[in-house]
């Protein structure tokens, strides 16, 4: 690790202030200390969200939306997420213990590793990521593998999860780190059902529209059965091939709507 | 009756107080005033010619001490291989150096280059990075197939081919088990990877070097298993120090499973450095370096016929095996494809004739060696594998036809035909205790619950033997060790009774300051409280060869009884002396002498402290002091065996495979602590498990290490295992030691792979599909692909 200097503002505007002069981000650190450590980056100054009241606890705004702060552990949205259930479990299946007890939502949300877990919970949620400068939808949030439609120092404040009738997460290990080899969140809403995959593809998170449109008109786990995934574009690892992972994304979406 | 501390007793770790509140004291614990830290420039690719190395940038950068590069090391002897295989042509096999820093040339990812000696490990990084080095890279091999073709790529430009060696073993018994295979009734045949492992102890390696100018003494902090051994190749093969100037400790050791054994470059640098500095030089392995740089496990790849009878009678085996070796032999790579493998081919079974054919094969990776097993898991897996398919293949039962072919109870001792014999053992007993254990008889029951739930249920059996209490000297001294492999223990007791055991064992988890006073306790009839184990330091204990083949109780333990019995022996003289009796009539029981017949009788303490204070003392025929010392050579290897078996459930959508039970029924002959045995089990199966289904480590083409860090690479974790049924009431003890005990530090390692992938292959069967093996490790991925690819379902 190069050394760095820590900051820790306690309001927002202190963090913005903080990083005005280049400094990043710190959530929870269970990304960013790791790439530190292989010197692998060398950010000179760190600002750290974690004294930062505002962005911390969970509410439900006026129009019944589950809204977490920012810096928010996933530990805490584990216990605290109770209005929106298959959030709350999905916090409570990232990664082990230690890494829920510090990552939080925010660094998972702007890291945005093709297979993370809460992208797919904000994707099919048609969730609002609010940050100190705007509000993003879900839809135009995730740009790609590693990819976010943040800029540089825009600090995600909070993340506003609509919540659905009936929703499930269906996460298939990958057993070495406990990411999400495939995972898939099914979010069902008066409007129509949301499908985002998450492990799966090379360009990061998606919405499955075929199983989206298949699930609005029957919503039963056999909807999918007879929809075909193409492994073309899958990732392709020591943990899963294309095939592997298109077979997945087919059985987790159906277990997930199982689940519901 | 038994003593409640002594042989038998379940007590608890005595370690563990230190070790779960964070008292330990390991190697990178250690801080001498005054050290400077080192850090390795390592390469980065994995074979290479060192076109240019500049320090000069470097060396000025802040806090650096001195850059070492090759040419430091040039007139330095390079890491020794303590082992000679000699070929099937009688040739010795080819061995290449291996420098402590890459001399031109670098051979896999990890070499090191250069080692920057810094005031902080900081510093040392940072100066690392500064060095101009430029590589040529060449092209790699990591596959062994392609390593031994004609005009392959050579990992040591001075050998002829990527070929080690080309054993045969035995040799002459090649075509007598060629014609028994083609005229046989029945051969099934196997191709099988045994997969690379990563060996991960929880305590990284590290390596303090220490010189005193004053005195030309060395020591060295080292994370070891065996100091002694350390010691002697250090100083005698690459620094040229003699034993008298050379320290070596090995302090708390977390943990090895092999990995510790061998003399690493670390190790000497650190020493070599300390001296051309004069400060203590310390370096400690991150997680991602031992990934590239601790000794792998395993990788073979082998083929194997088995040829039966009509009647399921196994009648002859033939194994042929490429092994890879890595970029450089390891302290004891050789062996271990070898005489740790070859040798257990004939596992439980009467089979007259087996053949082992075994070529070593140098490639662009990290070198391999022991890895808990070492050589018998190898075995153990191809033998259990194609006993399983064979009876696949004869409709007959797997229990059913290891059964047909067990070396009967009273066929002890039994000499196999791979040059080893097994001095007792029973196993119709084992597998009748799993049968019982692991409700074999209900199996057919749960198999119809799991697919109710749409799961497959497998049941996979295997039946281990293997070899441990390594090893008589003169044995292995002509099958080619460049070391003895007896065990030393000195016995000093105390003027008050009390006693300090120094061994050369050096226990890394397995708790021999539990075991080691319970086997004192018992013999001496005093409380285990009263006895310490000094361990771990060339300075204070008799030359041993450390911890490894599951050798500590039986060859360590038994030098131990030896000093035991020398110590008694002139107790009772000093008794006899006490009472003024003849020293044929003193009986020594529960920590008290007796004249036979009579109450009259002296405390041990009392006997004791005579010895230390011998007032009225037969000095005239005896010199005061208690204290023996006994080196053990064993006369033979000790020979657990167990019988394991494996309930699996797979879930056909995704190939996952989940591990519904685990039974375990093991003969270790005698037992000292069976709640220590237990964790041994335990741990062994967790890894034998850990092989089966998650870890591998893997090389792309280019050499590089794609599992290289806990992200890729699988360790079994707590809730990937289920609660298991292990029993050890089968005993047949040793005949050969005077414990009776056989060692069980590796059994579960080595018999559970077959079993869990037997159970795979089980469950995909009776799921209809037309699979007969799938590499280890069996990811969901891999399961998954054998049933779509198979095309009979
Ligand atoms: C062993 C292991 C297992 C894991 N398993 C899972 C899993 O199963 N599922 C899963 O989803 N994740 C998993 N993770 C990732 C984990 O959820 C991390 O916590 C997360 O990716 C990063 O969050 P963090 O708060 O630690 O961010 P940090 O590491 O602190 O930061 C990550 C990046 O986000 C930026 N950042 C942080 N906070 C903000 C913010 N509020 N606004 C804008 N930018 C910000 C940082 O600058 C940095 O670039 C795992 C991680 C580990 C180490």
């Amino acid at each position: 690790m190069y050394s760095f200097e820590l900051r820790q503002p306690t309001s927002i505007g202190g963090a913005v202030r903080a990083l005005a002069d280049g400094g990043q981000i710190l959530g929870g650190g269970q990304t960013l200390i790791p790439t530190l450590k292989m010197r692998l980056a060398d950010p000179g100054v760190l600002v750290s969200l974690g004294r930062v009241d505002s962005l911390l606890g969970i509410c439900t705004d006026d129009s019944g939306r589950l809204c977490i702060g920012g810096a928010t552990t996933h530990a805490a949205v584990a216990e605290g997420g109770g209005a929106y259930p298959a959030l709350a479990r999905l916090a409570g299946r990232i990664g082990d213990p230690a890494v829920r007890n510090r990552g939080t939502i925010g660094g998972s949300l702007a890291n945005n590793d093709p297979a993370a877990c809460y992208p797919a919970a904000v994707l099919a949620s048609d969730a609002v990521v609010a940050t100190n400068a705007r509000d993003i939808a879900a839809d135009d949030f995730f740009t790609g593998l590693f990819e976010t439609a943040l800029d540089d120092g825009e600090i995600i404040t909070e993340v506003k999860f609509p919540v659905p009738a009936s929703a499930a997460y269906a996460k298939f290990l990958q057993r070495a780190s406990r990411f999400a080899l495939v995972g898939v969140f099914v979010a069902r809403f008066a409007s129509g059902v949301r499908v985002a995959v998450t492990g799966a593809s090379e360009s990061g998170v998606y919405r499955w529209s075929e199983a989206e449109t298949a699930l609005s008109a029957e919503f039963s786990p056999s909807a999918v059965d007879s929809l075909s995934v193409a492994p073309g574009g899958m990732i392709d690892d020591l943990h899963g091939s294309p095939e592997y992972r298109a077979q997945l994304v087919r059985v987790m979406t159906s277990r997930a709507v199982a689940a519901c | 009756m038994p003593k409640d501390d002594g042989i038998g007793a379940a007590t608890t770790r005595r370690e563990d107080p230190r070790f779960l509140t964070g008292k330990g004291r390991y190697t990178d614990d250690i801080n001498v005033p005054g050290q400077a830290h080192a850090f390795f420039l390592r390469s980065q690719v994995a074979h290479g010619r060192i076109a240019s190395l500049d320090t000069t940038a470097a060396a000025a950068s802040d806090g650096v001490i001195r850059i070492f590069t090759g040419d430091d090391f040039a007139g330095v002897g390079g890491l020794p291989c303590g082992w000679q295989v000699t070929d099937r042509h009688g040739q010795p096999m080819q061995e290449p150096p291996h420098p402590v820093l890459a001399q031109g040339k670098v051979r896999h990812v990890g070499d090191p280059i250069a080692a920057v000696v810094a005031e902080t490990l900081d510093q040392a990084r940072d100066a690392a990075e500064r060095i101009d080095v430029d590589i040529e890279e060449l092209p790699t091999v990591t596959n062994m197939q392609s390593a031994l073709e004609d005009g392959a790529v050579r990992v040591h430009d001075d050998l002829e081919s990527n070929l080690c060696y080309d054993w045969g073993f035995i040799e002459d018994n090649r075509e007598a088990v060629n014609a028994a295979i083609a005229g046989a009734h029945h051969v099934t045949t196997l191709e099988l990877v045994n997969n690379r492992l990563v060996p991960n102890a929880m305590e990284p390696r590290a390596a303090i070097g220490d010189y005193n100018v004053a005195t030309d003494e060395h020591t060295l902090y080292t994370t070891s298993q065996n100091p002694h051994v350390i010691r002697l190749l250090m100083g005698a093969f690459v620094l040229g120090i003699p034993e008298h100037k050379l320290r070596v400790v090995a302090p708390d050791v977390g943990g090895g499973f092999g990995s510790k054994i061998y003399h690493y470059a670390e190790e000497a640098f650190c020493t070599f450095a300390a001296k051309a500095i004069n400060r203590a030089v310390k370096w400690t392995a991150d997680r991602s370096e031992a990934f590239i740089t601790d000794a792998h496990g395993r990788d073979h790849v082998t083929r194997i016929d088995l040829a039966l009878d009509e009647n399921g009678k196994f009648l002859a085996i033939r194994t042929d095996t490429l092994a890879n070796m890595g970029a450089y032999l390891s302290t004891f790579a050789p062996s271990i494809p070898t005489y740790l493998h070859g040798t257990l081919m004939a596992g439980n079974y009467a089979t007259p004739l087996i053949y082992v054919n075994v070529k070593a094969v140098f490639t662009n990776t990290v070198p391999v060696d022991a890895y808990r097993g070492a050589g018998r898991p190898e075995a153990t897996f191809q033998l259990e594998r194609v006993i399983d398919k064979a009876a696949r293949e004869l409709s007959i039962s797997p229990i059913e036809l290891r059964r047909r072919n067990f070396i009967g109870k009273d066929q002890f001792p039994y000499a196999t035909p791979v040059a080893v014999e097994y001095d007792t053992g029973d196993y119709h007993a084992t597998m009748d205790k799993l049968e019982e254990i692991a409700d074999i008889a209900g199996f057919s029951g749960r198999r119809a619950e799991s697919a109710a739930n749409g799961k497959l249920r497998g049941l996979g059996i295997s039946h281990y033997i293997e070899a441990c209490g390594i090893a008589p000297s003169a044995l292995v001294g002509a099958l080619g060790a460049r070391a003895g492999l007896y065990e030393s223990a000195t016995v000093r007791v105390n003027a008050t009774g009390s006693v300090s055991v120094l061994t050369g064992s050096h226990s890394h988890g397995q708790g021999h300051e539990t075991t080691f006073p319970q086997v004192v306790a018992d013999l001496l009839g005093i409380d285990a409280e009263q006895v310490a184990i000094v361990h771990g330091d060339t300075a204070t204990t008799p030359m041993g060869m450390g911890t490894y083949g599951s050798r500590s109780i039986a060859v360590g333990g038994t030098a131990i009884v030896k000093a035991l019995e020398k110590v008694i022996a002139k107790a009772k003289k000093i008794a006899a002396h006490l009472m003024e009796a003849s020293e044929a009539d003193v009986t020594f029981a529960d920590g008290a002498f007796t004249i036979a017949g009579t109450d009259r009788s002296v405390a041990w303490g009392d006997v004791c402290l005579a010895a230390y204070v011998p007032h009225n003392y037969p000095i005239e025929e005896l010199e005061p002091g208690l204290e023996e010392t006994a080196f053990y050579d064993p006369a033979n290897f000790t020979f657990p065996a167990g019988a394991y078996a494996c309930e699996v459930e797979v879930d056909p959508a995704t190939g996952e495979v989940e591990i519904c039970a685990f039974a375990a029924a093991d003969d270790f002959g005698n037992i000292i602590n069976p709640m220590i045995v237990d964790g041994q089990v335990h741990g062994g199966l967790a890894q034998g498990i850990g092989q089966a289904l998650m870890e591998h480590a893997v090389y792309d083409e280019h050499g590089q290490l794609l599992s290289g860090n806990f992200m890729d690479y699988t360790m079994p974790r707590a809730d990937d295992l289920p609660s298991f049924v292990i029993d050890h009431s089968c005993q047949t003890p040793c005949t050969h030691n005077p414990l009776g005990v056989k060692g069980c530090g590796e059994a579960g390692a080595i018999g559970s792979p077959p079993a869990v992938v037997n159970a795979v292959i089980d469950a995909l069967q009776s799921g209809g599909h037309d699979v007969d093996h799938i590499d280890m490790p069996l990811t969901s991925c891999r399961v998954w692909t054998a049933i779509n690819a198979d095309t009979g379902s």
